[in-house]
């Protein structure tokens, strides 16, 4: 039977900034960032999180994502048998100065967030006409 | 003939060896969900007196693209994620997520009824509800008096 790498199992943050309050674990999620023209545009994985369990902060130039978990335990039932564990996630990034911090666009779908982090006016591309010197 | 240790009232509770198995793990490796790689993708068995509902997380993958089978006492989880494909001019500046394809089973230790099982998935948890067969179910057997 293939085994996969350690790779694709969840990463447990390895230093919390700060202890929580709540006593669950904190993972990293897993991310691909891309560059558009237009855009910086970032994709998590954050299994179990929906809209209203992802916070999202931006303090000056540092962006937090948060996703909060609700363990949800089948009734009646008991753990026998567990390969992974459910817990928060949390990361944190420093963004270019060239941000719109103000338009700033998130959504998830099944347990992906996925943000749009749009270029500044000013950090856009121009194109500089050349004239010429009649 | 009937073997002593079978006699005693508790029963053979294949849960029981799993768990046992388990602690026999956790032994070698203290923390399992880190020392040890696992097939793809990960899952929790959670079991209960008529059936047992088995999770896995699997973000980003559309519900459409998992298949679930059921044969005898074994299901089968099929899928496959697809991640976007960068369009010209844009480039990535980091790549942790993967694409492809995955197949995990799981044997059970009881006949699966096949009719009666049940998947959800929802902000990219998948869980199956796994019902014992009918026939496989615990019966209670009354004594009577002589």
């Amino acid at each position: 039977m293939p085994t996969v790498s350690k790779d694709l199992q969840k990463r447990e943050a390895q230093t919390p900034d700060a202890e929580r309050t709540r006593p669950s674990r904190v993972y990293v999620p897993r991310v691909d960032i891309h560059e558009n023209k237009d855009a910086i545009v970032l994709a998590a994985d954050m299994p179990g999180v929906d809209e209203s369990s992802v916070e999202i902060t931006v303090d000056k130039n540092v962006l937090t994502i948060q996703g909060h978990v609700h363990e949800a335990r089948p009734e009646g039932h008991q753990l026998t048998f567990a390969e992974y564990e459910i817990g928060d996630y949390q990361r944190v990034f420093t963004l270019p100065n060239e941000i719109d911090q103000s338009h700033i666009e998130a959504s998830v779908r099944n347990g992906v967030l996925r943000l749009t982090l749009p270029k500044a006016q000013e950090a856009k591309p121009k194109k500089i006409q050349v004239r010429s010197a009649a | 003939m009937l073997w002593p240790r079978v006699g005693y009232g508790l029963g053979w509770n294949p849960w029981r060896e799993l768990g046992r198995l388990q602690e026999e793990v956790n032994r070698i490796f203290p923390r399992l969900g880190e020392a040890a790689s696992f097939d793809f993708p990960a899952m929790n068995v959670w079991s209960g007196p008529e059936d047992v509902v088995v999770s896995a997380e699997l973000p980003g993958v559309e519900p459409d693209k998992i298949d679930i089978s059921v044969a005898g006492d074994t299901v089968t989880v099929r899928g496959s994620r697809e991640l976007e494909n960068l369009k010209n001019g844009e480039s990535y500046h980091r790549r942790e997520r993967e694409a492809g394809q995955f197949t995990r089973s799981l044997r059970l230790p009881f006949e699966i009824e096949a009719g009666k099982v049940e998947a959800k998935f929802k902000n990219g948890v998948l869980e199956i509800k796994l019902p014992r067969a009918e026939s496989e179910k615990p019966k209670k057997v009354t004594v009577r008096t002589a």
